[in-house]
C-alpha cells in the first residue's frame, strides 16, 4: 500500500498540477513565516527564561514545556474566536486568510521553540556563565551572546517548530476553513480526499508532505554544515 | 554577531512583505465568503459552479465547507457573506433571529439510506421510515453523523416520523461519529453500517467498500437547499452587494441551467427548484 502510495506521489510530481504546486507553496509559506515568527518571540524569551534568576523561573519553565502539547485544535478554536467578526480581534479580517493560519501556527509553535531553546540556551550558559561575569554582561548582552554560541543547536529547535506546524491539520483548518485555491494547504487537503473516500489520492499527498519535510530538513542541514565551515 | 542580527531583521522584513501582501490585494470588493455544507463541497458541485459564477459576475467566491449548524453559526458571528445550506427549520430560525435577509430555495437534492450489500436488516423498499424501523429492530450497525449538520437533521427527523429514537437511547448498535459526510461514509465503509447519506457525496465516493443505496426516491428524502445573505445591518462589513449578485445567479435561469448541468457518471445531482419572482 505504501509502496502504490509512493507511486502516486511520483506521479503527481510528474504531472506538475498547478493546484497542487500551489497548495505546497501555500503550505511551505504558512509554516515558514509561522516558524520566523515564533523564532523571534521563542528564542528570546527562552534564553530570557534561561537565564532568569527569578523564583519563579522553574515554573516558567514547566509552563513551557507544558505548553508544547498544546492542541492544534484547541489553538485553532481560540484563534477563530479571536479572529471572528464577532471577537475581539475581528476588524482584522484575519478569519479564513493565510495570515490568520499563520497567527494560529505561531502560537502553536512559539512554546516549542522558547522551551527547546530554553534548555539549549541553560545548557550553553553553564560553561560561559564565570566568563559573562568577569566581562560584566548585561543580561540582555548574555542573552544576544548565548544565542548566537548556541546557533546551531538551535536551529534544532526551529526546525522542531517548523515539522509541528507543517504537520498539523486542526489549527489550519478552524482559522483557514480549507478554501480551494485560498487556503488549502497539504494537510487540510489529506484530510478532505481521506473524507471523500479517496484514500490512494489521501496517501500519495501524504507522501509528498513527508517528501517536503524531508527536503527541507536536508536543505537546513547543507547550510548548516556550510556556515559551520565558513565559521568554524 | 551584529551582522547576524542585522540579516535577521532583514530577512524578517522581507518575510512580512511576502506574508502580508497578497492577503491585502485578495481583499476586494468582489471576493466573498460562503458558508456551505461539506455535501456541496464534497460532491464537487461547488468546484463545477465556482469558475462559471467568476465567468458571469466577476465574483470570487471562498467556500468553507461545513455541517450546516457550523455554517450557520459561521454566518451568525459575520465571518462569512452569504449562506447556502440545507436545513429549512435552521435556517427560518437563523431569518427570525435577524441574522439573514431572506431565505431564498434554490435546488433541492436528495438523500439515499446506504447499506451493506447484503442488507442484513432488510431494509430494502420504498419509505425510508420503514426501512430505519427495519435497521432498529434488527439492531444493525448504523453510523450517525451526529455534527448538527442538515443530514444529520434529516435522520433525526426521519427516526422521529418512525416514533423511534436510538440516539437519545444510546443504543449499542446507534454510532454517533460527530464527522462530516465524506468521514462518516468512510466509517460506515469500514463498519459494513447502514448510514443516510445525501445522494451527491455517495456518488463521488471512493471508498465505498461493500456499501449500496438500500433506499432511494422516497418523496421523504428531498433535500432543500437554500440560500441567505447574511444581514449587512447586523455586520457592517458584509458584502452585501457582491453577495446579492452571487444569489442573483444562482436564482437566474443561467444559474439554475448551469447546477442543473452538473452530473457524475451521467447522473444529475441536484436539481434547481428557484421560485421565479
Amino acid at each position: 500500500m505504501l509502496y502504490d502510495a509512493c507511486l502516486g506521489a511520483l506521479d503527481l510530481l510528474v504531472q506538475g498540477d498547478a493546484a497542487l504546486r500551489d497548495i505546497a507553496l501555500l503550505s511551505l509559506r504558512v509554516s515558514a513565516s509561522a516558524t520566523l515568527f515564533a523564532a523571534l518571540i521563542g528564542l528570546p524569551l527562552g534564553a530570557w527564561v534561561a537565564l532568569s534568576r527569578s523564583r519563579l523561573r522553574t515554573s516558567f519553565a514547566v509552563l513551557l514545556n507544558t505548553s508544547m502539547g498544546l492542541p492544534p485544535v484547541v489553538v485553532g478554536l481560540v484563534v477563530y474566536l479571536l479572529l471572528s467578526r464577532s471577537g475581539p480581534l475581528g476588524a482584522l479580517g484575519w478569519l479564513f486568510t493565510p495570515t490568520g493560519m499563520i497567527f494560529a501556527q505561531t502560537l502553536l509553535i512559539t512554546p516549542i521553540i522558547a522551551a527547546l531553546a530554553r534548555q539549549t540556551i541553560e545548557d550553553a550558559h553553564v560553561g560561559l556563565a564565570d566568563w559573562f561575569t568577569s566581562l560584566g554582561l548585561t543580561r540582555w548582552r548574555r542573552v544576544k551572546a548565548l544565542l548566537f554560541e548556541a546557533r546551531f543547536s538551535l536551529a534544532v529547535a526551529l526546525l522542531a517548530g517548523f515539522g509541528r506546524a507543517i504537520a498539523e491539520v486542526g489549527a489550519v483548518m478552524m482559522v483557514g476553513g480549507n478554501i480551494a485555491g485560498h487556503t488549502r494547504v497539504m494537510t487540510t487537503t489529506i484530510a478532505l480526499e481521506t473524507s471523500k473516500g479517496d484514500l490512494p489520492l489521501a496517501l500519495a499527498l501524504g507522501v509528498l508532505l513527508v517528501a517536503l519535510v524531508l527536503l527541507v530538513n536536508g536543505l537546513a542541514q547543507a547550510l548548516k554544515a556550510w556556515m559551520e565551515r565558513r565559521h568554524g | 554577531m551584529n551582522r547576524i542580527f542585522r540579516l535577521l531583521a532583514v530577512t524578517v522584513s522581507a518575510v512580512a512583505l511576502v506574508v502580508f501582501a497578497p492577503t491585502s490585494s485578495l481583499a476586494q470588493d468582489n471576493a466573498i465568503t460562503v458558508a456551505s455544507t461539506t455535501s456541496t463541497e464534497q460532491s464537487g458541485l461547488f468546484g463545477y459552479l465556482l469558475p462559471q459564477v467568476q465567468k458571469a459576475t466577476g465574483i470570487t467566491v471562498k467556500v468553507v465547507a461545513l455541517g450546516t449548524g457550523q455554517a450557520l453559526d459561521v454566518g451568525r458571528r459575520g465571518d462569512a457573506d452569504v449562506v447556502f445550506v440545507h436545513d429549512q427549520v435552521a435556517e427560518e430560525k437563523f431569518i427570525a433571529e435577524g441574522a439573514g435577509v431572506e431565505r431564498i430555495a434554490v435546488m433541492y437534492n436528495d438523500f439515499v439510506l446506504i447499506g451493506p450489500g447484503d442488507d442484513p436488516a432488510k431494509a430494502a423498499g420504498k419509505d425510508v421510515v420503514a426501512g430505519l424501523k427495519a435497521v432498529y429492530a434488527s439492531k444493525a450497525p448504523f453510523v450517525s453523523r451526529g455534527d448538527k449538520s442538515g443530514t444529520h437533521a434529516a435522520e433525526l427527523r426521519y427516526w422521529k416520523t418512525g416514533s423511534l429514537d436510538p440516539a437519545t437511547e444510546k443504543q449499542s448498535w446507534y454510532r454517533d461519529t460527530g464527522s462530516g459526510m465524506g468521514s462518516a461514509l468512510n466509517t460506515a465503509a469500514a463498519m459494513n453500517a447502514y448510514i443516510l447519506a445525501d445522494r451527491g457525496t455517495w456518488l463521488s465516493f471512493k471508498n465505498r467498500q461493500n456499501l449500496k443505496i438500500i433506499i432511494g426516491g422516497d418523496s421523504k428524502l428531498f433535500n432543500q437547499y437554500g440560500v441567505i445573505l447574511v444581514d449587512p445591518k447586523k455586520h457592517a462589513h458584509i458584502k452585501a452587494e457582491a453577495g446579492q449578485k452571487f444569489i442573483n445567479w444562482l436564482v437566474s435561469a443561467e444559474g439554475q441551467a448551469t447546477i442543473a448541468g452538473y452530473k457524475i457518471g451521467g447522473e444529475q445531482l441536484f436539481f434547481p427548484n428557484a421560485v421565479k419572482k
